[in-house]
């Protein structure tokens, strides 16, 4: 077992290390990088975007470099979170908490000097998880028939809607909202046209990338724009050495580091539960265990550290579901599964099997990338500062060429340009609503899989729709989606709050509510 | 922007509403559906799902609205909108026509112009949407975006579409 993850990991370095596949991870974190540090990009809308270009890559090279702008993207995050108090990306919240407070002490070099290490510690912990556990899952998840690759979609598609952010049934309405846009197009079944409204150019379905860029590109412009303050640069004045830690830093970093590392990768193996929730979680515990709690908050390094670590080592390890089970955890995933899907690659169990260089392959670069992260942030942490000051006002019309000439080359046609602007106002309109668009790239991603899933079930069954209780693998999932259904019901009933994000957010409640939504806002100071 | 009392209360029941547009929604999804052929729980139609998916969906859309009928909300005051309000603080007509005027130019001149004109337009249209926008810096940012663009998408990517032509058929 352990030396057949060994020697797999062996060759995904060969992969990994081939030139133009080390020159695409390059690419990837270095964008991922800066669109972390960027306010009011997030790795959403910079995926989808670069999701066009990578048509004409092999497999391999895409998803390397996709995967890259992920976790590239979590570095740069935690810059500006520390020297800005800018939490452009949720994971990133609580960071600000202690980072911004260590940053006006003048210690917030040490900070990023720390949570660079931390982050790698983290995110080698989870790619370590993901090498051991991932064939695992997949040899328990090759036995699964049609019902239960149906129930585990059903659990999935639960878990990502009602744990992730904001209210659980309004996930779910988004959920559904999603499956049926999947369903949009020819039926492959039987060849019949649905929803199209006589559209020929809707057959194929919604276009992946229009509807990505819609709700996350076009969408979070409209909610952005002239909404952004000006940057305060006041304390961005940091050089490689202010970034070294005293001896005395590390021994007190080492403990929570770790804790925040197995946090995350709890967390991680949750479907649903991402990195945001993570670090929430991970700030939380590491307050309640310190023996002196009130000093959180005015700049402790265990605070900035434990949830980096929990968030970097929970975004590797959401990569092990996505990979071996076909099951994303949350639109980032669902995303990245849907390039693999237009590079014509199905997703699911047989995934590592049928194509080990892309498994391994991406494993290895992790490592690769996260190394190159590593090195890319100490001496360049001064141009990242700089680019901190871009203006939005020069940021979001570069960004809108790069939607519309990014869905326009998908298929080299016009229409879906036109599909971006309706889906990007539909979307807006969600947002303004209070819903969160994210779980609809989740039901869109899985929706022709589990339709397919559950017509094979029910011919398999003779039409009994009480094969999915019957089954005991499948039993179990469908018991678990009605445990989670029952205690979101549960906590409702009793005024508590079901999800952990509100609950985490009382405890650190020096964050404003909208500074926890990927929304740029004025700095608090 | 200042509305009347009433008028902010209406607009303030934002989960009224988030439930009533998933109420129609699923109502749509449902009446279309069932014009596909449902067939049976053995042999699907390809009518089944949608048709089911719309149903839930009409159900989500009842809770949703009945809850913010009920008075407690569903405590969501922390998500994206903030606040109960439908619209933001200051809401910005100008800048989110601008921003879906915008591909609207791409598709336009790209169609009858080619690649060129239609990037800069895109940019131009985009760019007027902020409130500290100027004609100069408008122009400015859109021939950087469009020389950069178009060295790239064009002779790099191979993006098949002619950089600059004129389809007289308007």
């Amino acid at each position: 077992m352990i030396e057949a993850a060994l020697s797999g990991l062996w060759y995904g370095f060969g992969v990994a290390l081939e030139p133009h596949n080390i020159m695409w991870c390059f690419v990837g974190v270095l964008v991922g990088n800066m669109v972390g540090v960027l306010p009011g990009m997030g790795p959403l809308a910079t995926i989808s975007i670069l999701l066009p270009l990578t048509f004409g890559m092999k497999p391999v090279g895409a998803i390397l470099m996709l995967g890259g702008v992920m976790y590239g993207a979590q570095y740069g995050g935690a810059i500006c979170s520390i020297l800005l108090n800018l939490p452009c990306h949720p994971p990133h919240a609580v960071t600000c908490l202690d980072g911004f407070p260590m940053t006006k002490q003048g210690r917030g070099g040490v900070a990023l000097g720390l949570t660079v290490f931390a982050s790698f510690v983290g995110a080698s912990w989870g790619i370590t998880e993901m090498i051991f556990l991932s064939p695992i899952l997949v040899r328990v998840a090759l036995q699964f028939g049609p019902a239960e690759v149906c129930s585990l979609m059903l659990l999935g598609l639960l878990a990502g809607s009602t744990l992730a952010r904001g209210s659980p049934i309004k996930g779910v309405a988004m959920t559904v909202v999603g499956l049926f846009l999947g369903s949009v197009g020819t039926d492959l079944e039987t060849g019949s046209e649905r929803y199209t409204f006589g559209m020929t150019e809707l057959d194929d379905g919604i276009e992946l990338i229009a509807l990505a860029l819609g709700l996350f590109g076009i969408a979070e412009f409209m909610n952005s724009v002239n909404q952004v303050a000006p940057i305060n640069t006041k304390y961005t004045n940091v050089s490689i050495k202010d970034m070294r830690p005293t001896k005395a830093d590390m021994k007190r970093a080492f403990f929570p580091m770790w804790r925040g590392t197995i946090i995350g990768s709890l967390c991680a193996l949750i479907p649903g539960t991402g990195p945001t929730i993570a670090s929430f979680v991970a700030y939380a515990t590491e307050k309640k265990i310190s023996r002196h709690p009130e000093k959180f908050g005015t700049g402790l390094i265990e605070g900035v550290v434990c949830p980096e670590a929990s968030t970097h080592s929970s975004v590797q390890g959401d990569f092990i579901p996505t990979m071996s089970l076909g099951i994303p955890g949350d639109a980032v995933m669902a995303l990245l599964l849907g390039a693999l899907m237009i590079q014509g690659i199905v997703p699911g169990p047989q995934l590592i099997t049928q194509h080990p260089d892309i498994f391994w392959g991406l494993v290895a670069s992790f490592w690769i990338g996260n190394i190159m992260l590593v090195l890319l942030n100490v001496p360049l942490i001064g141009i990242w500062v700089k680019m901190l000051a871009i203006p939005y006002r020069f940021l979001y019309p570069s960004a809108m060429f790069f939607v519309c000439i990014g869905v326009y080359a998908a298929n080299n046609d016009f229409f879906q340009v036109g599909e971006v602007v309706v889906i990007g106002l539909f979307g807006y309109i969600l947002l303004r609503l209070g819903f969160h668009p994210a779980p609809i790239l989740l039901g869109f991603v899985l929706g022709s899989r589990f339709e397919e899933n559950f017509r094979r079930a029910m011919l398999i069954s003779r039409g009994d729709i009480f094969v999915f209780v019957e089954r005991p693998i499948s039993a179990v999932f469908v018991a678990l989606c009605a445990l989670l259904i029952g205690s979101q019901i549960y906590f409702r009933l009793r005024g508590a709050k079901a999800d952990l994000e509100p609950a985490a957010e009382n405890i650190v409640s020096g964050v404003p509510p909208e500074l926890a939504a990927q929304r740029v806002s004025t700095p608090a100071e | 922007m200042r509305l009347s009392s009433s008028l902010r209360e209406l607009i303030g029941k934002r989960d009224f509403y988030a439930g009533g547009l998933m109420l129609l929604l699923g109502l749509g999804i449902t009446l279309k559906g069932s014009s596909y052929r449902g067939g049976t729980l053995m042999h699907m139609g390809p009518g089944f799902l949608p048709t089911a998916l719309g149903i839930i969906l009409v159900l989500l859309g009842i809770s949703i609205a009945a809850a913010s009928l009920s008075g407690d909300g569903d405590g969501d005051s922390h998500g994206h909108g903030g606040g109960e309000s439908i619209l933001p603080e200051h809401p910005q007509w100008w800048a989110w026509f601008c921003i879906l005027m915008s591909p609207i130019a791409f598709i336009m001149f790209g169609r009858y112009f080619g690649m060129l004109p239609a990037t800069f337009a895109c940019v131009f249209v985009a760019a007027l949407g902020d409130k500290t926008a100027t004609w100069k810096g408008t122009i400015i940012l859109a021939t950087v975006v469009t020389v950069f663009g178009v060295t790239l998408f064009s002779y790099f990517l191979q993006v098949p579409m002619p950089i600059l032509t004129f389809r007289g058929e308007l």
